[in-house]
């Protein structure tokens, strides 16, 4: 029967956008949960200070290096296609407006979301898996306190510092292959990068992208860790949904709030 | 990996990352040569701002002394009105001129203040009674052609 097989084809369409819609209120009303229960996280300190350890500490080989590579292939293929011009003097400008505004917080938050972001999933996914958050509960230690809020402010509060040493060890490399490797003059690199980027709004907007994607990536490690099924198949599964999941909603935020930040500016 | 330890790690990290945004703020962006001086404020009228911009800056001899702080166009007189903030250190006397000009063939456009003669200094807020528009290259351009065009019927 068509008819049948369409209607078929229709219930599963409709069957998975409710599944999607309920997911998204379910993470909303985890990230309220959370965030209620976020004064223990600071109350309890180390407990916090722990996950800033592994989630922000853990990271920084991953992240400078990154940042480093990134900011010397700008250099060498910025300068390339400056010189076209006769503007390679500006390739301060280039490197540092891509760094700060774009690259810095982009790419720090996807080496975040799966460095940081997929460890958080799978820790919380496997203690659920093996019932230890069922008996946290039996204690009366609620786990959105103990487990779920430290970790979720560990990220949020690396993921900005993690960023700017990126852009740093961008701007350093970019700094190395310009003016060390292709000789330009160390004063007009620095200071046309100077006169181009303000504080304000350029590494301030920068700096609000970093703080966002670091809400997003942590929300999304947690919510998927303490929603996945608690099977060795459903934890698997669930951290490969925290970084497809926290890399897209990375690129989509970066994209909403460059709309709003930027088509001001120059006017 | 013991108490003690981890805050030793969370301590270095917080402080090389505190670091590196205010290098960003120092360094790569230009936030001490902003806001932090205080300034006054100076209006001037140009028939044409060509490709001037918010926060280009404003130089005398050269020197930046001031920032472009907002552009709007006169709905009367179709001019557009410059609004220049200048740092509280430099005056500059009643007949000054500020013309618009450009650092480079590509270069960034630029408000260029000449101080004249006069004893009397420009206060916060006043006009700048004489401007140089800005050369647009089209315009030079179409002259240059007329010009050579009847200079040559002329022969």
């Amino acid at each position: 029967m068509p008819a049948e097989a369409f209607a078929n084809g229709l219930r599963r369409v409709g069957a998975g956008a409710i599944n999607a819609i309920s997911r998204l209120g379910f993470a909303a009303r985890f990230f309220a949960v959370v965030l209620v229960h976020s004064p223990d996280a600071f109350r309890r300190t180390s407990l916090t200070l722990r996950e800033i350890y592994f989630a922000g500490v853990l990271s920084l080989v991953i992240i400078m290096v990154s940042g480093l590579f990134v900011g010397m292939v700008l250099g060498l293929q910025g300068y390339d296609s400056l010189n076209k011009y006769g503007a390679g003097d500006s390739l301060g400008v280039f490197v540092g407006l891509s760094l700060v505004r774009e690259l810095g917080p982009v790419v720090a938050g996807l080496l975040f979301a799966s460095r940081a972001g997929s460890a958080i999933t799978a820790e919380i996914g496997l203690m659920k898996t093996t019932e230890q958050l069922a008996a946290m509960e039996m204690m009366a230690v609620d786990p959105l306190a103990r487990i779920v809020a430290p970790r979720f402010w560990g990220g949020v509060i690396s993921m900005p510092l993690l960023a700017a040493l990126f852009s740093v060890m961008g701007v350093f490399g970019a700094y190395l292959v310009g003016v060390r490797l292709i000789g330009l003059d160390s004063g007009a690199f620095w200071g046309n990068m100077r006169a181009a980027i303000s504080f304000w709004p350029d590494v301030t907007n920068g700096i609000i992208k970093s703080v966002v994607f670091g809400v997003a990536v942590s929300l999304i490690a947690v919510f998927e860790g303490y929603d996945a099924k608690p099977t060795a198949e459903g934890v698997s599964s669930a951290t490969t949904r925290t970084v497809v999941g926290a890399s897209l909603a990375i690129l989509a935020l970066d994209f909403i709030l460059t709309v709003f930040m930027f088509r001001g500016i120059g006017g | 990996m013991n108490r003690t330890a981890i805050d030793l790690w969370v301590g270095i990290f917080v402080t090389i990352g505190l670091a590196a945004i205010v290098f960003l703020a120092l360094k790569v962006g230009n936030l001490a040569s902003l806001n932090t001086v205080p300034s006054y404020r100076l209006e001037a009228r140009f028939d044409n701002i060509g490709g001037l911009k918010l926060r280009a800056p404003v130089k005398a001899a050269g020197v930046v002394v001031g920032r472009v702080d907002r552009i709007r166009l006169d709905p009367k007189t179709y001019e557009a009105v410059v609004a220049l903030k200048i740092d509280n250190g430099y005056q500059f006397t009643k007949d000054s001129i500020a013309s618009i000009l450009t650092s480079g063939l590509l270069g960034e456009v630029y408000i260029g203040l000449d101080a004249g003669g006069d004893t009397v200094m420009l206060a916060d807020g006043a006009m700048i009674a004489k401007t140089q528009s800005a050369v647009v290259l089209e315009k030079l351009i179409g002259q240059f052609l007329f010009d050579k065009a009847s200079s040559g019927g002329g022969k």
